[in-house]
């Protein structure tokens, strides 16, 4: 048996498939190929095996590198997606085409290969150095792909993390907002409890007013109603006088006219005593209801008197050893001004009160008789405006609690004494409620006089 | 008998005199009236030991009742000293205390018992 020529080619080639499946990893790309392509050595064997048995001179011809060629080729250009193929393409192709032209030249024009022989070798070994720089190429392209597959892979990697961060942060953010938000509730909460608390407090310190007055209302009252029975029980003793001396002989005309006279103006006095008690109850009554917010006509002296008095009798009524002179210069030709009586009357009230209070303060620092505690006040009109002015010679303001006094729950009294909503509700009496000015002058130690002003 | 009567309330002039028209006519009271504490102070020293009982309200604007009998009690020493009674309308105790502190003779409440001030007027005579 004789061995046939070309099994170095055949080598070459089966190396070159093992190469190509190797580094191309045909095993993953094109996997029906690549079986084909793992048969290729067994292939290989039995065509030595059939060269050797039928005495075959060469098994390397040409139509063995065609077949070669092209189906390995093929399969190449199969896999030319991945780049690095592309390279191997270029150096096999080339490679199989220079062998295959080679072959056949020798099979089908001997003499005209023999003759250029050098030509032909030349080419051959030409071919195999293309061959293996396109190949060096191939593997240089292979790894910078490889690089860049890793570095995308870490890209990857890195990306995840930051998504796993960014959820952790998410998670971390909607917990803290959630927090917040609850806390906004509570604030909210809270400040829907301390508007009804301030609601319940103004009218705390309105019924504290209301009940300030009471004493002083009592004491109104009793004075007309003590007149209203004891006339009433005179102007009875008087008509029995009457009778009996209707009953005389001798009547005396006379008397009987005085008795009738003292009758009539008993009557008169019984009405008027009656209806100030009538008013002052009407006083107590809308001082106790909630303003109607339409401005009356008022007049503004009767007012001031009728508050005078009741705040008099109410700080007397709390302190018995409490006494002051009260002043009252009320402008007589003051008309009637238009007010909301029951609010104007609180304020009046606040202002007595703390007007007496200061005094009182006062006569307590210096119980001589040297010190007469006085409380004055004073209607004036002016072409446009009407004036009210309430002095005392009290303690007086400090100039930096001044600026303070008009701020709601600013008391100088001590706990549980004062609300400290008096002069605050009374500043907005006069501003918001009559488009009025309410301002202080004092002295400390000297007294403190309150100006409202209101325009006609 | 010289009765001052020292009250806020100008009716109370009208009420005494009607009340004791009676006794006026016949002689046996003399009624004089102030309505302030200042007034009745000025009354007496124009009248002095004249006026034998003052009637005085305690409860009045300016001079109270209260510093008015002081007065009274401090000026007036020359014998023998007015009877002072305190009419008030607060009838508690610690007022009551404090107008016999300052030397009121008695106390009586409003609204008056006319008939009450009648027997304690005679059991003064």
């Amino acid at each position: 048996m004789s061995v046939p020529e070309g099994i170095g080619s055949l080598v070459i080639v089966s190396v070159i498939v093992q190469y190509l499946r190797k580094f191309l990893d045909t095993k993953n790309r094109v996997p029906k190929w690549d079986k084909l392509l793992a048969q290729f050595w067994p292939f290989v064997g039995i065509l030595y095996g059939i060269g050797a048995v039928l005495h075959i001179k060469d098994i390397t011809t040409w139509w063995f590198w065609a077949g070669a060629g092209t189906f390995i080729c093929y399969v190449v250009w199969q896999i030319r997606n991945f780049r690095p193929a592309r390279p191997v393409l270029t150096a096999l192709a080339p490679f199989f085409a220079v062998m295959f032209l080679n072959s056949l030249v020798a099979a089908i024009a001997p003499k005209f290969h023999k003759a250029n022989n050098d030509y032909f070798e030349s080419a051959s070994t030409f071919i195999y150095l293309w061959m293996a720089a396109f190949l060096y190429v191939a593997k240089r392209q292979k790894k910078s792909e490889e690089l860049l597959h890793l570095e995308r892979q870490q890209e990857a990697e890195a990306r995840k993390l930051i998504e796993a961060r960014r959820s952790e942060l998410e998670v971390l953010v909607a917990e803290r907002t959630a927090e917040i938000m609850k806390q906004k509730n509570d604030l909210e909460k809270a400040l829907a409890d301390l508007k009804s608390t301030q609601v319940q407090l103004i009218q705390s310190e309105k019924m504290a007013s209301l009940g300030e007055l009471t004493a002083g209302i009592a004491h109104e009252i009793q004075n007309p109603l003590n007149f209203v029975n004891n006339f009433s029980e005179v102007s009875a003793e008087l008509i029995d006088e009457l009778d009996e001396e209707r009953k005389q002989p001798s009547r005396d005309p006379e008397l009987e006219a005085e008795i009738l006279a003292d009758l009539k103006q008993n009557l008169e006095k019984i009405t008027h005593h009656g209806s100030r008690a009538a008013s002052i109850v009407r006083g107590m009554l809308q001082h106790s209801r909630t303003s109607t917010g339409q401005r009356e006509p008022t007049d503004l002296n009767s007012l001031t008197d009728e508050y005078l008095r009741l705040a008099y009798h109410g700080l007397r009524a709390k302190d018995k050893t409490f006494n002051a002179t009260l002043v009252s210069e009320l402008d007589p030709s003051l008309k009637p001004v238009p007010l909301l009586a029951q609010d104007m009357g609180r304020v009046l009230l606040n202002l007595f009160t703390n007007a007496f209070y200061a005094v009182h303060q006062r006569q307590k620092q210096d119980p001589s008789a040297n010190f007469k505690p006085t409380v004055t006040v004073r209607t004036e009109s002016t072409a446009n405006q009407v004036k009210i002015t309430v002095s005392d010679n009290g303690t007086g303001i400090p100039n930096e609690v001044k600026a303070k006094i008009f701020q709601p729950f600013f008391t100088t009294k001590p706990t549980g004494e004062g609300t400290g909503l008096g002069l605050s509700l009374a500043y907005d009496i006069v501003t918001k409620g009559h488009s009025g000015n309410l301002t202080v002058e004092s002295q400390e130690g000297q007294g403190t006089t309150f100006i409202i002003t209101l325009p006609l | 008998m010289k009765i001052l009567v020292v009250d806020d309330e100008v009716d109370i002039k009208d009420l005494f005199e009607q009340r004791f028209r009676r006794e006026i006519r016949a002689g046996e009271y003399n009624l004089a009236f102030a309505t302030s504490g200042e007034e009745a102070l000025t009354y007496l020293q124009g009248h002095a030991s004249e006026v034998v009982l003052i009637l005085s309200d305690i409860n009045m604007p300016g001079m109270s009742g209260f510093e008015l009998l002081r007065h009274i009690r401090s000026d007036f020493t020359s014998p023998p000293p007015p009877v002072v009674m305190m009419i008030t309308a607060y009838g508690d105790s610690g007022s009551h205390e404090q107008a016999v502190t300052l030397g009121a003779d008695d106390f009586l409440t409003k609204p008056l018992d006319f008939a009450v001030l009648k027997q304690k007027l005679r059991d003064l005579v």
